[in-house]
């Protein structure tokens, strides 16, 4: 049985570096879902789409 | 309202598993399982109606079974057992607790109440649209209906998972980046919100076309957006079982990923690319033009294959690196001829990362080429190819997954001694031979969605080549195999969990943690420590990968131009 108390995790104390951007970005899920999202939105969905509602209709 | 805070550590391995998500993982995985077992005893029907000796079942049975096979396998099988394994890389993995259970288990009901309903649609016998349904070709409301419940369950449980993220970064469970596993799973849970909000979208006003409420849908629209949906759905598989099989080469080998930049950078591709893919099934539909096709297709797509292709090399290289620190380090295959061969989760891992490789990897991206579509589009290449990348790749790595996690998760052993590890090579080896042949039949033109290949009685007939109907029957005698290789999983699984010897941890305690951290487990022996100084010959630390990845390479290379080849005969050209 044991509790746990405020932190001390080990690397709490070793000193921040500046962490490269795209570490930033694998770090960060909400952005990667937006861009997990947007991407295939845009380049399959709304661009397929477009190309479908584009089509003349037939006379 | 209270907050649950217990854990337990798991004795033999240190995993630290929260209270609710456990029993969310444990429910999960026994639905995904019986979710298996209806859509394997339909398969006996498919298998023995696909085969043309038998042609067991009649038309109208035939597309019912059908359709409930691949709803039960592609979509409720797999779709459970992902939802387990996010609840693990993210609660068990980051140590912490699962956010809102509460919701959890809505998600988890929606989905069962979902999947019911989708089955209750196809046993009515009004339902036999396949698990394209494509419109116009109408299916009852509750078939629509039970898809877009599941959906919505589907899509809860994607966001506790991200939700349990944001716990486990603001109570400091973790330090630094999570675990290269929960960042598969995050790659998957990705793909899976794109993949239900696009199914949305199109199966809410299927739903109400079902229902009258709206006059007409469009073919082309229906098909390109349910696409969105019907592969993408298979693309959150690829992105989960490559996660297991780092899962699987870190628990049996204590295996480090080679370089943790390259295989998050190759998660990243499929975060940006492997839904385009989609439009692969879209390539022989006139409508969309050759820009939009190329570009989702031949661009994008390759840019998930190289991810592929990254994951199937560092995979396979951790373990050699591993092998050879651990001593294996002659030649250029020690380390894989000393592999624990009679270790069932290696076994399934090992011939899932081969099938899905050499099979399901290289006649994705022939078929995904829209000039080589043509010869296979609509054909038995098609099913050939998604046996190997779901039935091998995923199926196969999660059937791997289940034997880890019966002791581990639901404290029983695995029953039936070394029937496991029988199960994994029957299993594997025979829905090879299945997915292979299945692709030879088709790239001889044996078609795909009409129930009786040789269509007997038409007046506008076809005579196959002989080879297409020896293909089909070898086709047939190894899908026997893998339905054996199947009930054998069933079987196993059912019985460990149910009826298996209980596991006993004297010691054993849930404890509760303020902070939502557990307790700091008992230090787990690993093989590795390093990234492989010392080992491995040419100035490569896994030299024997890199012997494979060329194998594969020149096999990809060949196969590819044989097709083209093959292109330049089906019509004359000259």
């Amino acid at each position: 049985m044991a509790n746990t108390t405020e932190s001390n995790l080990p690397g709490d104390d070793v000193l921040e570096e500046p962490v490269p951007a795209m570490q930033q970005l694998l770090d960060n899920p909400f952005l990667l879902l937006f861009i997990g999202i947007a991407v295939p939105t845009v380049l399959y969905t709304i661009w397929g789409v477009m190309e479908i509602v584009n089509l003349p209709i037939a006379k | 309202m209270a907050v649950n805070r217990n854990f337990r550590t798991c004795p033999t391995t240190g995993l630290v598993f929260h209270e609710p998500a456990e029993k969310l993982m444990r429910w999960n995985a026994v639905v995904a399982v019986v979710a298996l077992l209806v859509g394997g005893v339909l398969a006996i029907g498919v298998l023995l109606t696909r085969w043309q000796a038998v042609h067991l079942l009649q038309a109208d049975l035939f597309y019912q079974f059908l359709t409930a096979h691949g709803l039960n396998m592609l979509v409720f099988w797999i779709i459970f057992f992902e939802m387990a394994i996010l609840y693990f890389a993210s609660s068990t993995l980051l140590r912490c607790r699962l956010a809102t259970p509460a919701l959890a288990w809505a998600g988890f009901w929606l989905m069962v109440v979902g999947a019911l309903l989708n089955n209750y649609a196809v046993l009515r016998g009004d339902s036999s649209v396949m698990f394209t349904s494509y419109a116009p070709m109408g299916a009852h409301p509750t078939f629509y209906a039970g898809l877009i419940l599941f959906a919505v369950g589907a899509l809860i449980a994607c966001f506790v998972f991200f939700g349990t993220l944001v716990v486990a970064k603001a109570e400091r469970t973790y330090h630094g980046s999570v675990p290269l596993v929960t960042f598969g799973a995050i790659t998957a849970a990705i793909i899976a919100v794109f993949t239900i909000a696009t199914g949305a979208i199109i199966l809410i006003p299927t739903l109400l076309w079902s229902l009258g409420l709206i006059e007409h849908i469009d073919s082309l629209m229906y098909r390109t957006i349910w696409w969105g949906f019907g592969h993408s759905s298979q693309q959150i598989n690829v992105a989960a079982h490559v996660s297991v099989w780092y899962a699987g080469a870190a628990v049996v080998f204590g295996a480090k990923p080679m370089s943790e930049k390259v295989s998050r950078t190759a998660f990243l591709l499929y975060i940006f690319f492997l839904q385009l893919a989609s439009a692969h099934h879209l390539l022989a539909d006139p409508g969309l033009t050759s820009n939009w096709k190329i570009f989702n297709t031949s661009y994008a797509m390759y840019l998930a294959v190289l991810a592929s292709m990254v994951h199937g090399l560092t995979v396979p290289g951790s373990i050699e690196v591993a092998q050879r620190l651990k001593g294996y380090n002659n030649g250029l295959f020690e380390w894989l001829r000393r592999a624990p061969w009679g270790n069932a989760p290696f076994v399934a891992v090992f011939i899932s990362i081969v099938g899905f490789g050499f099979l399901g990897g290289i006649s994705g991206v022939m078929m995904g080429t829209e000039q080589l579509n043509l010869i296979i589009h609509n054909t038995l290449y098609v099913p050939g190819h998604f046996h190997a990348t779901v039935v091998i790749g995923t199926t196969l790595a999660f059937m791997g997954l289940t034997y880890f996690l019966i002791p581990v998760l639901f404290r029983r052993k695995v029953a039936f001694g070394n029937m496991a590890t029988w199960q994994a090579y029957i299993f594997g080896i025979s829905m090879s031979g299945f997915s292979v042949f299945m692709m030879g039949a088709g790239t001889l033109g044996a078609p795909r969605r009409h129930w009786d290949i040789s269509f007997a009685g038409n007046p506008f007939g076809y005579e196959f080549p002989a080879t297409a109907w020896l293909m089909i029957a070898l086709m047939g005698i190894f899908g026997v195999g893998a339905l054996v290789g199947g009930a054998m999983y069933l079987a196993i699984t059912v019985y460990s969990v149910f009826l298996g010897e209980k596991i006993q941890t004297p010691d054993f305690a849930t404890v509760s943690a303020k902070r939502g951290m557990a307790p700091a487990p008992q230090p787990v022996a690993v093989g590795a420590t390093g990234h492989g100084a010392g080992v491995g010959a040419w100035g490569m630390v896994a030299p024997g990968t890199f012997v494979l990845a060329l194998v594969f390479l020149t096999s990809f290379v060949l196969y590819y131009f044989v097709n083209w080849k093959y292109l330049s005969t089906v019509w004359p050209l000259k």
